[in-house]
């Protein structure tokens, strides 16, 4: 953990920590008892609330729920990283009528809300006659706003690379082409992997927002079941807690075979030091978008 | 362009109303995500616990969902009555500090040790040290990020959207209400957006320029 802010705790600090800990428990236990207590008082797990589990055509439409989840998640991650690689190879062009144009676009992609491209593409283009699902609106939303953070992260991971990669390579006669694609994307794509997969579970969350157009994603599955007043009684809390843990489950996984590379990474001697962490920047506030 | 001269009031109103919900997640994400980064560095490990299972919790869940929570799940435990305005602040507020807080931890990590070593050789005391050495540096590494951070809280103000908040996403609703043109709406509150976040944008990259501390 960091030491920077403390020394090594002598006797008297040990005391005083352990009496903080002990302080600490108590204020946990006692908001967890409080929770556990108000899900008791208002009966939030009785059978009633529970039965919804037990009805096969249900089951079946939570696993369609997070099918159609899973499977935004995935054609959005490939659009976006087609996008991300395009726009990063722009932003990267040695010709400024490329640069500026891709610039641009990446910038302002990045600063419109997500939920505002969502409304665009499903109740903004009907009107000029072109109609939508839910799922396209969601999966083109995605790539444009994931794709551009994307091509940022690719660019600085780039861009992270010690200057005489590129340079030697320059030296030995290679072509722009050559430099980028034997020299430099390789080092790139396998210190950068990390980070990549790292923007993946922010867009994984971001289909979420597809809740908001009507997209019929788990989070819309579980609205639906949990405000079932008539059949089940308003389960919603049990219900949310599923979705939630599902969600917290598959953003998890995706950020351990992250946490995996980043580790394999660190011991193999091939991956290259980089100059800088921007890139990682870029993704750790970038995720605190919806 | 009839459409947003039309609507002038609307739109001044609900990007009023988006600024005054980021105005004050972003105060109380600030505090709290601190607060929290606090108990991440601190020397008792059941703190640290506390502090590492809300941020593992809240990063891996959508933002979506804890709006969702707030507004639907959580009056039917009869706690407090809160208001969908209320429930968008608390959403906001506890989502966004779980990045306030990785921030400011990053930023306090990227602190050598050998900084506040050497100030503790030189005698200063603990707020000596925070405040005069550790602080200082730490600082210039959080503010950059914390920008893009508070550029991220701005923009997901319009998930509230969804939950009966008048702001900024409403606009569409109420346009489509009066039967105006919603496709040219979207347009202009998207410019509207890009309008408020590119100068945040740039001041965090002058930031980002003039504080970048080699190491």
């Amino acid at each position: 953990m960091s030491m920077v802010l403390f020394d090594v705790p002598g006797p008297k600090a040990r005391v005083r920590h352990k009496i903080m800990a002990v302080v600490g428990i108590a204020a946990v236990a006692a908001a967890l008892v409080y929770v556990v207590m108000r899900f008791i008082v208002t009966d939030q797990f009785t059978a009633r609330r529970l039965d919804w589990i037990n009805y096969k055509q249900i089951q079946l439409s939570l696993v369609e729920a997070i099918g159609n989840t899973l499977s935004a998640f995935v054609v959005g991650a490939v659009l976006a990283l087609v996008f991300g690689a395009i726009f990063a190879a722009a932003r990267l062009s040695d010709h400024g009528w490329v640069r500026a144009p891709a610039a641009v676009i990446v910038e302002i992609f990045r600063a419109i809300p997500l939920v505002i491209m969502m409304f665009f593409f499903y109740y903004g283009l009907p009107v000029a006659g072109v109609k939508l699902s839910a799922f396209t609106a969601v999966v083109i939303s995605l790539m444009l706003y994931n794709g551009s953070v994307l091509a940022e992260i690719f660019r600085a991971g780039i861009n992270s690379l010690p200057k005489g990669q590129s340079e030697a390579a320059y030296a030995l006669g290679m072509r722009k082409t050559q430099v980028m694609t034997f020299v430099l994307l390789p080092q790139a794509l396998r210190a950068m992997l990390p980070t990549i997969i790292s923007q993946l579970v922010v867009l994984l969350k971001d289909t979420a927002l597809g809740f908001l157009i009507t997209f019929e994603e788990l989070l819309r599955w579980g609205t639906r079941i949990g405000g079932d007043a008539v059949n089940f009684g308003r389960p919603m809390i049990p219900v949310m807690i599923v979705v939630a843990l599902i969600y917290i489950g598959l953003c998890l996984l995706l950020s351990w075979l992250a946490t995996y590379l980043e580790k394999r990474n660190r011991r193999n001697k091939k991956v290259i030091k980089r100059d800088d962490n921007k890139a990682e920047m870029l993704v750790l506030t970038g995720d605190a978008q919806g | 362009m009839s459409v947003l001269t039309n609507n002038l009031d609307l739109f001044l109103r609900a990007f009023g109303q988006t600024l005054q919900l980021f105005a004050v997640s972003a105060v109380l994400s600030l505090v709290l995500g601190t607060l929290l980064a606090a108990l991440r560095v601190s020397p008792v490990p059941v703190f640290r616990g506390v502090g590492t299972t809300y941020v593992t919790v809240v990063r891996n869940t959508p933002l979506t969902l804890v709006f969702v929570f707030f507004v639907f799940a959580y009056p039917l435990l009869d706690i407090l009555k809160i208001e969908p305005y209320t429930a968008a602040v608390v959403s906001l507020s506890l989502y966004t500090a779980a990045f306030v807080c990785e921030v400011v931890r990053s930023g306090i990590n990227t602190v050598p040790v050998g900084q506040a070593e050497a100030s503790r050789a030189l005698g200063l005391t603990f707020t000596q040290m925070l405040g005069s050495v550790v602080l200082p540096q730490a600082l210039r590494s959080v503010v950059p990020p914390m920008t893009s951070t508070m550029i991220a809280l701005l923009k997901n103000t319009t998930v509230a959207s969804g939950f009966a908040v008048v702001q900024a996403g409403n606009i569409r609703e109420q346009l489509a209400d009066q039967g105006d043109n919603v496709l040219i709406g979207l347009l202009w509150v998207a410019l509207g957006f890009v309008i408020l976040v590119m100068p945040l944008t740039y001041v965090q990259q002058v930031f980002e320029k003039r504080w970048s501390v080699a190491r």
